[in-house]
């Protein structure tokens, strides 16, 4: 049990000493990345094999590790191999036979196998790269720019073992508030950070907690909004599989601040991973003392549960994402009242998302004015950015605010495959908007997002090339939010239906003059109408679009024509006669035998019985066929 | 809506109900551990769960529809679900999704006569790097693609 600061910090010594004398027992250490994309993507049986490996070899001085995501998603599944006075070695895409060899000749033989490394010389930029030679993460260029706030356990430590987090000084800036700091200090020391929410809204966190520090003392709760439901964003997730204390400390110094002794984390229950490592974390800080009675001595109790969503994209909505953990329709209501003031059992609440309160110890252990100095004048810090989409190096990408776009999708992200040409960013997920290519050089923070038409929401960055139709995109996202409205209020649920139908309309080649003004005006009173977040938003990703590929829209609905060729009803497959050997592939795989042709005459496909299926052009040899 | 007839599971969806018993604010909670138990939540399953919580049966059928999670009808012994997230989307889902529907004969929502296969749709998985992305009873594959997935389901059959 720990019950005073030199408890914990006795705790942490025992540990480091643990993990040294470990070390000096060992000829190396290897660290398998074991969040969701690395265990879907094979890390399972990479762990079994080398388990398996170092068995058959009578290997017992070698120790075999999970951690959660390493961050670098696209390389999956990710392993580091560590052996005492080297350079760390990280291999990417290995499967269970690359496994067996690394123990062969890494850790066996002692010759790190570099042309598997991540961190290998052939990942350099053009003109450095040396195959044979490992070089330190830092000189990676998915790494290079890179300052790991959230993340900063994520992918290091054992996501389940309490002592190795306490080992990198977790739990010492909860020790540190509840024996030197009042309520009041915290407040304060969060305010003057500047840190502001990571969830979508982008508000004062000190101010936030202000409010409910400022109610009159009773019962107060806190929550984590885990409900990371915007589709392409999956920090949340990682940091809950990679660093769950982290979370767990960062709310209990919230709770401290505004005198909350009762805390949920509201979790999708998509992300089993994370809820089963969560909750492990708050049974060891609870077995530990570092939850429950007397924190610290100090006579303040907190208690943490975790509280699982059902899939309901509007829960992520502090409202209704209150009404879900008290066991209602995730439906939300009109504010003010804010939740500050009446939440949870109409109780004061505070709500902050998972990556805000993984940033909270930080702040407290190394400083305000230390986090002041990282990111922008008005947006302070750094954020998570989910990389994906089309783009090289998909992952999660911890920057300071006010890096570029073209930074972050270029030397982080490797740029867009197959040569293709980098089209537009959406951010913020369905809530969120479009930055197209003439904005690349745009500091990226809550302000300069929000004039260019869209918002930092949870940070999601999807990459578009040139083949992804904007006007499709803007109807998918669109579709998901039509869905996903709760139906409370009309103009939500009304609105986006009759938007999504306009929108299928054009997509399917029977726009007509006006819609577009149309799909305006109504984007706008809906935005201006609706009740909560979720509507308010909702026609971002379409007029959004609107602003910056109109030449689009007016293409499919006034020439019913779509560039990227997405829209089927709008392009066809054609056969270009100059171009045609006469083999007759396309006519064998051709699913309703609409391709005709023999050796003497070109191909012809009969675009009345077409139904683009798109099979002739996959199977073409001579790249003959096109789309127009 | 069928009846389950199976005691045991019956027993175990008791204990759980008797863990919360009267709790209102328990209810999505208690409802998760019933579809796990039972696989899906018809409407004996639902009125057992509102008498021992004390909700009236109404809204616990209210907070059942309003979720996705939860379902009246029963799943296929192997469900999948193809991720339509928008990395998924932009990298060529809905082609995953109508090559299972046109091999499986159903539409997404749908679970094939035989009781085999549900197939769904569904909300971002979170592994974007692997878009796209399918599940079958929670073991995710990724990079798919129309024929592979195909591939996958035989693996099923």
């Amino acid at each position: 049990m720990i019950r005073t600061l030199e408890d914990l910090r006795q705790f942490q010594r025992q540990q480091e000493e643990h993990m040294r004398k470990q070390a000096a027992d060992t000829k190396a250490k290897v660290l398998v990345g074991m969040g969701t994309c690395g265990i879907a993507a094979g890390a399972q049986e990479v762990y079994d094999a080398i388990c398996d490996e170092l068995k058959k070899l009578n290997i017992d001085d070698v120790v075999v590790a999970q951690t959660g995501c390493i961050g670098f998603c696209a390389q999956e599944p990710l392993a580091e191999v560590i052996l005492p006075g080297n350079e760390k070695v990280l291999y990417g895409h290995i499967d269970a036979e690359k496994a067996r060899e690394i123990v062969n000749q890494h850790i066996v033989g002692g010759k790190a196998v570099s042309r598997w490394a991540v961190n290998g010389g052939g990942m350099l930029p053009e003109g450095e790269q040396d195959e044979a030679t490992i070089v330190p993460y830092d000189e990676v260029p998915f790494f290079k720019t890179q300052v790991r706030i959230a993340l900063r356990n994520c992918g290091i430590i054992n996501p389940e073992s309490l002592g190795e987090y306490v080992v990198r000084d977790g739990y010492l800036s909860l020790a540190k508030v509840l024996t030197e700091m009042t309520p009041a200090d915290v407040v304060e020391e969060i305010k003057k950070s500047g840190l502001r929410g990571r969830g979508g809204g982008g508000f004062s966190t000190g101010m936030k907690w202000e409010f409910a520090h400022k109610q009159p003392p009773g019962q107060k709760y806190i929550v984590c909004n885990a409900d990371e439901g915007d589709p392409g964003a999956f920090m949340d997730r990682s940091i809950l599989e990679g660093d769950p204390h982290s979370v767990v400390e960062g709310m209990a110094i919230g709770a401290y601040a505004i005198g909350a002794n009762k805390g949920y984390v509201y979790c999708r229950a998509e992300y089993p991973i994370a809820v089963r490592r969560l909750n492990m974390a708050i049974a060891q800080a609870k077995e530990m003392g570092l939850l429950g009675k007397n924190i610290f001595g100090s006579g303040f109790d907190f208690d943490l549960e975790v509280r699982l969503g059902a899939g309901a994209f509007v829960c992520g909505e502090e409202t209704a994402l209150l009404a879900s953990i008290e066991g209602q329709r995730g439906e939300p209501r009109l504010r003010p009242p804010y939740p500050a003031v009446s939440g949870l059992w109409g109780k004061p609440t505070i709500i902050n998302n998972v990556e805000t309160f993984a940033n909270v110890a930080p702040i407290i252990h190394r400083g305000a004015d230390w986090f002041g100095s990282i990111g922008s004048e008005n947006s302070k810090g750094t954020k998570v950015f989910a990389l994906a989409g089309e783009i090289n190096n998909i992952g999660l990408a911890e920057i300071p605010m006010g890096t570029t776009l073209r930074e972050v999708i270029y030397e982080i992200g490797g740029g867009v495959p197959d040569g293709k040409h980098f089209k537009g960013a959406q951010t913020g997920g369905p809530s969120g908007g479009c930055i197209p290519a003439e904005f690349l050089d745009t500091p990226i923070d809550y302000d300069n997002l929000a004039k260019l038409g869209t918002i930092m929401g949870s940070g999601g960055l999807i990459i578009m090339a040139e083949d992804t139709c904007m006007v499709d995109l803007a109807r998918f996202f669109l579709d998901f939010t039509q869905e996903e409205s709760c139906g409370k209020c009309p103009p939500c649920r009304v609105g986006t239906t009759v938007m999504l139908d306009m929108l299928n309309r054009i997509v399917e080649g029977k726009g007509q003059d006006g819609d577009l003004e149309k799909l305006e005006e109504l984007g706008q009173n809906i935005k201006a109408a609706s009740l909560c977040g979720l509507g308010q938003t909702a026609p971002n990703p379409v007029l959004s679009t609107m602003r910056y590929f109109r030449e689009e829209y007016e293409e499919h609905v006034h020439d019913k024509k779509c560039r990227s060729g997405v829209c089927t009803a709008l392009f066809q497959y054609y056969i270009v006669p100059e171009k045609c050997k006469r083999c007759g592939i396309c006519a064998k795989v051709c699913p309703v035998q609409c391709i005709s042709g023999d050796r003497q005459t070109p191909y012809v496909i009969d675009q009345d019985r077409c139904i683009k299926c798109g099979a002739c052009m996959e199977a073409c040899p001579f790249d003959s066929i096109i789309k127009r | 809506m069928g009846t389950c007839n199976c005691k045991t599971a019956w027993d175990e969806l008791n204990e759980v109900i008797d863990a919360y018993r009267g709790q209102e604010s328990a209810l999505i909670e208690v409802l998760h551990r019933a579809q796990e138990i039972m696989g899906y939540l018809p409407r004996d399953v639902q009125e057992a769960v509102a008498e021992g919580l004390n909700v009236p049966l109404n809204k616990v059928f209210g907070v059942v529809s309003f979720y996705h999670h939860f379902s009246v009808e029963p799943k296929g012994k192997y469900q999948i679900a193809v991720c339509n997230g928008t990395a998924c989307y932009v990298k060529g889902a809905p082609a995953v999704i109508s090559s299972l529907e046109e091999e499986l004969g159903i539409k997404a929502g749908e679970t094939t006569k035989d009781g085999k296969f549900s197939l769904a749709a569904v909300r971002c998985l979170g592994a974007c790097s692997l878009a796209p992305v399918m599940t079958i009873n929670q073991k995710a594959y990724g990079l798919v693609d129309t024929e592979k997935a195909v591939e996958i389901l035989k693996q099923y059959e």
